[in-house]
């Protein structure tokens, strides 16, 4: 009996507390669904090889790398993307970042804050090497990433 | 990480020498950023290049018709219909270079792995892709050439048949009585190779467009991320077969650039083409395999048969060399960077007679753009070896062989043997400084330490000039029909209805901060607060507030740019207190900008608020006898050069000279090569800082591409012509594990020749590769002694070094040989 594959699917998911429903093609990434389907832009693309964490959002409060993930798999979801990080002001964090100058161009910068959102949410009060291994998986090529290891820690010692 | 000021900051009372925040965050940390990948426009179409599998291979046949057939698929471009619609780009070489057809697609031949053969466009990202593998490409392969080395030998494969070879460029660059100088030399020191390694500084953004097609006015927008509009809409207009007034360029947040982005025009022709073709909006966005593949390496450089002349007491008085630079396949922004590097021929000393053979070659290899450091890096990179070397190989100390021949502060401003003006500076008070920065004091008794723990230790020191704010008269230096001399950049200021103060500019910053060292300089004109002041974000060609140079490339926008800004926030203050003068009928000397008004100086009461000023003449104009002025100023900042003798191959090619003196500490596994910073410095001197806080970013940004380009990025080709680093997989960038701890220092010497005194800043010198290079053969010494002869020493090259010193020992040489000093100091 053969079977034939499906070519789209039906998604049901949360983005930002907004719940959306969207027939997506089955190979659509995650990264690509967002920007382009939900307008999304604020997540970004460096790289082809899930090597540079530009795309890095949260999939039920844990950092994934959007690039590596079907929009298929988000099916009953919930996303934090960058564009949700601020509610009525911006979270400690991204204030952090513009007072220890931890951007640039600002590229990878979304990708960045996620990361170490979710960091700061497992461990409120890191280490200097915590962060470094915590932000790894993030490429910057602007900052030399001092800066981002400076803002991330001075939010870890104001609470 | 630690920073340090060397002295009191120069400036005064004002926003420029703040560390204002950057008005950039807000949105950049929210998402809000708009990169060109982020526009949209209702039916735009995808397009995807097909690109060559070989490194050199002649096109038989094209078929697209697979392609055209699949659903969705909205179109096609090769490299025919280029070659019949379009002209080959302008050449900035003479010949033979300037023979060179290149086109927006590869026309007949491919000459490197991943040439765009071809484009489709399709309704989305993934069938654009899916249907370019259904372009049918036969293609016959033909030799390669890889190895610049080899590029001029007889039996070469030719790249380019209307070159008659693959030459492009050579000119030989002397200056001083060279021959006399090695005659009355003590020593020559001999160093047959050094290599510079290719690379470049990837940007995370990739390149990209979305260039859209009016019919009815037959212009073209394009929404993209080049960082130099200027120069692209002079390529790409002729080649076009129109006025560059047809092509409006819009950009606004770049994720990146370091001089990677800056040759993107066949792309971006390619799809203004297809834009035309199918009348709709078409969507580039290269992917990372592309950009490494295909997008603007850095230069890559040998510095053969080497002579240095020294006298007995350590003063360096010539050198000669023959330099073999490597473009790639193809010239674009090429061959200037066989004279950007004249910029700072005798480094940071006091060489007055240096001969230098530049000879360009074609390779198949992915063509060259400027990248961070542009050319002068390569070329400084050298100088420091030299150094590092003669020091090792004659016993002199390398601080004092160092002070004893840099330009010392009281020949400033010192006119360089190519008639270069070095500004300002004081380099042995900077060495001084970033040597207490990293303990120079102790680092003996440190590498007894590491010795105990089975550990080779070093530090090395790289000192280097950012020259900022090209002569592009320098071009004529390498092809005298060219019709290009000094720079140039745009700045509006105006007061708006409600008296909003607007800024636009002709930059393309990438992380720059233009918007907000803009405003400070406007803020402290017109006597308000930073805060008031709106620098627009970007660049667009209907703001008419761009020329032809404009961009953001080559260390100049605190000079140029700012000094665009502060002469249209000048000529914006005169209207302003004309206006106010007018109002209170009074001498215009009578009147002053402060806290946010137009008042009489002797009576504050007496204030007319900017609001006022700007409604006048945009909205509440009558009843004066006289027209008001118009509160909207335009200045076209032009700097002081003349065209530089064609003869002599002399003038001043740029105007300001920031420095940078690096210095790291490094410890190697004697086992294994590999090897760790573990201590690193960097000093930094670019005049008055009009933002300290953006400056010391822009030094740790320079500081983290030498780090990478040292240790671990490289675009390294097999002998077939594959890159095989094609990805991030491969091409390891460095990520935080990989940073060491680092202090900085600042120094401040004003700039005598720019309205701000300021100098450009931002590109460094590479002064990590240096200082990596001279830390490892200072490590090595206890190991065989290997001089370092390459700018990227990866571990396993490292290893190379510790297993065979005398391979690279055999590389240098002393006459008379019973002066080298250089032989190991430890056991073999």
């Amino acid at each position: 009996m053969s079977v034939t594959p499906a070519t789209s699917l039906f998604v049901q998911v949360t983005v930002n507390g907004e719940r959306y429903e969207r027939e997506v093609p089955a190979r659509r990434l995650l990264v690509h669904f967002l920007r382009d389907d939900l307008d999304l832009t604020g997540t970004h693309i460096g790289c082809d090889t899930g090597s540079c964490g530009a795309c890095t959002v949260h999939l039920d409060g844990v950092p994934v790398k959007s690039c590596s993930v079907l929009a298929a798999q988000v099916d009953g979801a919930s996303i934090t993307t960058v564009e949700g990080l601020a509610g009525d002001e911006q979270t400690p964090l991204q204030r952090s970042f513009a007072e220890h100058h931890a951007l640039q161009c600002g590229y990878c910068t979304p990708g960045m804050l996620m990361s170490a959102t979710a960091l700061l949410e497992q461990n409120p009060t890191p280490t200097e090497d915590e962060v470094r291994v915590a932000l790894q998986g993030n490429i910057c090529r602007c900052t030399g990433y001092w800066n981002i290891i400076e803002a991330v820690l001075a939010v870890g010692q104001n609470r | 990480m630690t920073t340090v000021e060397a002295q009191e900051t120069t400036l005064q009372k004002g926003f420029v020498g703040q560390s204002v925040p950057r008005k950039e965050d807000r949105r950049l940390v929210e998402g809000q950023g708009v990169f060109f990948d982020d526009v949209k426009r209702h039916g735009m179409g995808y397009l995807h290049f097909v690109r060559s599998p070989y490194p050199h291979a002649r096109i038989l046949s094209i078929d697209v018709s697979a392609a055209l057939e699949l659903p969705g698929v909205y179109g096609t471009l090769t490299g025919d219909e280029v070659a019949i619609l379009t002209d080959p780009f302008f050449q900035i070489a003479a010949e033979p270079g300037g023979s060179i057809k290149d086109y927006a697609l590869a026309v007949g031949k491919v000459r490197y792995v991943g040439e765009p053969v071809a484009a489709v466009v399709a309704e989305s990202r993934e069938l654009a892709r899916d249907a370019a593998e259904l372009v049918m490409v036969d293609y016959e392969p033909l030799d390669v050439l890889v190895d610049a080395r080899k590029a001029l030998e007889p039996d070469a494969p030719v790249l380019h048949e209307e070159c008659g070879g693959n030459m492009t460029y050579e000119g030989r660059w002397e200056w001083g009585d060279v021959d006399a100088a090695f005659d009355a030399a003590d020593h020559v020191v001999k160093i047959s190779e050094l290599h510079f390694d290719r690379f470049n500084s990837t940007p995370l953004e990739l390149d990209g467009a979305l260039v859209e097609y009016n019919r009815g006015t037959t212009q073209w927008t394009i929404t993209t991320n080049n960082q130099f509009p200027g120069f692209a809409v002079i390529m790409m207009a002729p080649a076009m077969r129109v006025g560059t007034d047809k092509l409006r360029m819009v950009t606004q947040d770049i994720g990146g650039g370091f001089g990677n982005k800056i040759t993107s025009h066949p792309q971006l022709v390619a799809c203004c083409l297809l834009a035309r073709k199918l009348n709709r909006p078409i969507q580039w966005t290269e992917w990372r395999t592309d950009f490494h593949q295909s997008m603007s390496h850095g230069n890559e450089r040998w510095f053969l048969d080497t002579e240095v002349a020294v006298t007995a007491d350590g003063t360096m008085t010539a050198f000669r060399t023959k330099a073999l630079d490597d473009a790639g396949a193809y010239l674009r922004y090429e061959p200037l960077g066989g004279v950007i590097w004249a910029q700072v021929a005798p480094g940071m000393y006091g060489w007055r007679n240096i001969r230098l053979d530049f000879t360009q070659v074609l390779t198949n290899k992915a063509p060259c753009s400027p990248n961070r450091g542009y050319s002068r890096m390569q070329h400084l990179w050298f100088t420091e070896r030299i150094v590092d070397i003669v020091a090792q190989e004659l016993g002199f100390d390398r601080v004092e062989l160092r002070k004893k021949n840099f330009v010392q502060p009281d020949q400033m401003p010192y006119e360089t043997p190519n008639g270069c003006v070095y500004d300002s500076g004081d380099y042995p008070a900077s060495l001084d400084l970033v040597l207490e920065l990293i303990g120079y004091e102790t680092i003996e008794q440190r590498r007894e330490e590491a010795a105990a723990r089975g550990k080779l230790l070093g530090l090395g020191i790289g000192s280097t000039l950012d020259s900022g704010t090209n002569n592009f008269g320098q071009s004529q230096l390498i092809n005298p029909e060219l019709q290009f001399s000094g720079n140039n950049e745009v700045a509006t200021v105006k007061l708006d209805i409600f008296g909003e103060v607007v800024v636009t500019l002709g930059t393309t910053p990438q992380g720059q901060s233009h918007e907000t060292t803009a405003a400070q300089v406007v803020a402290d004109v017109l006597g308000c607060d930073v805060d008031l002041v709106h620098v627009r974000a970007g660049h667009d060609s209907y703001w008419n507030s761009h020329a032809g140079f404009s961009g953001t490339y080559a260390s100049q926008f605190a000079v140029t740019g700012l000094g665009a800004v502060k002469g249209a926030a000048e000529m914006l203050a005169e209207q302003m207190k004309t206006l106010a003068s007018m109002v209170f009928q009074c001498p215009v000397e009578a009147i002053e900008l402060a806290d946010g008004f137009a008042r009489l100086a002797d009576n504050h009461e007496a204030a007319l608020p900017f609001m006022a000023l700007g409604a006048i003449p945009n909205a509440n104009n009558a009843g004066f006898p006289i027209d008001p002025p118009p509160m909207n100023a335009r200045f076209v900042y032009r700097p002081p050069f003349d065209v530089p003798d064609k003869e002599r191959k002399f003038g001043k090619l740029t105007l300001t000279y920031a420095m940078q003196i690096h210095a790291c500490v490094v410890e190697v596994d004697p086992e294994t090569g590999v090897y760790e910073l573990v201590d690193y410095a960097a000093v930094d001197d670019c005049g008055v800082r009009v933002n300290p806080k953006i400056v010391e970013g822009q030094v740790m940004g320079a500081t983290a591409h030498a780090i990478g380009a040292a240790m671990f990025e490289s675009f390294t080709y097999d002998e077939d012509g594959n890159l095989l680093t094609p990805n991030f997989y491969d091409y390891h960038v460095p990520h935080t594990l990989d940073m060491p701890p680092l202090k900085t220092g600042a120094v401040e010497s004003p700039s005598p020749f720019t309205s701000l005194g300021t100098k450009g800043m931002g590109e460094g010198g590479g002064g990590g590769i240096h200082a990596i290079s001279a830390a490892l053969q200072d490590a090595l010494r206890a190991a065989g002694a290997p001089i370092v002869t390459d700018s990227h020493n990866p571990y396993h090259r490292v290893f190379e070094l510790l297993r065979h010193p005398e391979r690279a020992r055999a590389k240098v040489e002393v006459t008379p040989p019973s002066l080298q000093a250089g032989r190991p100091s430890g056991g073999e």
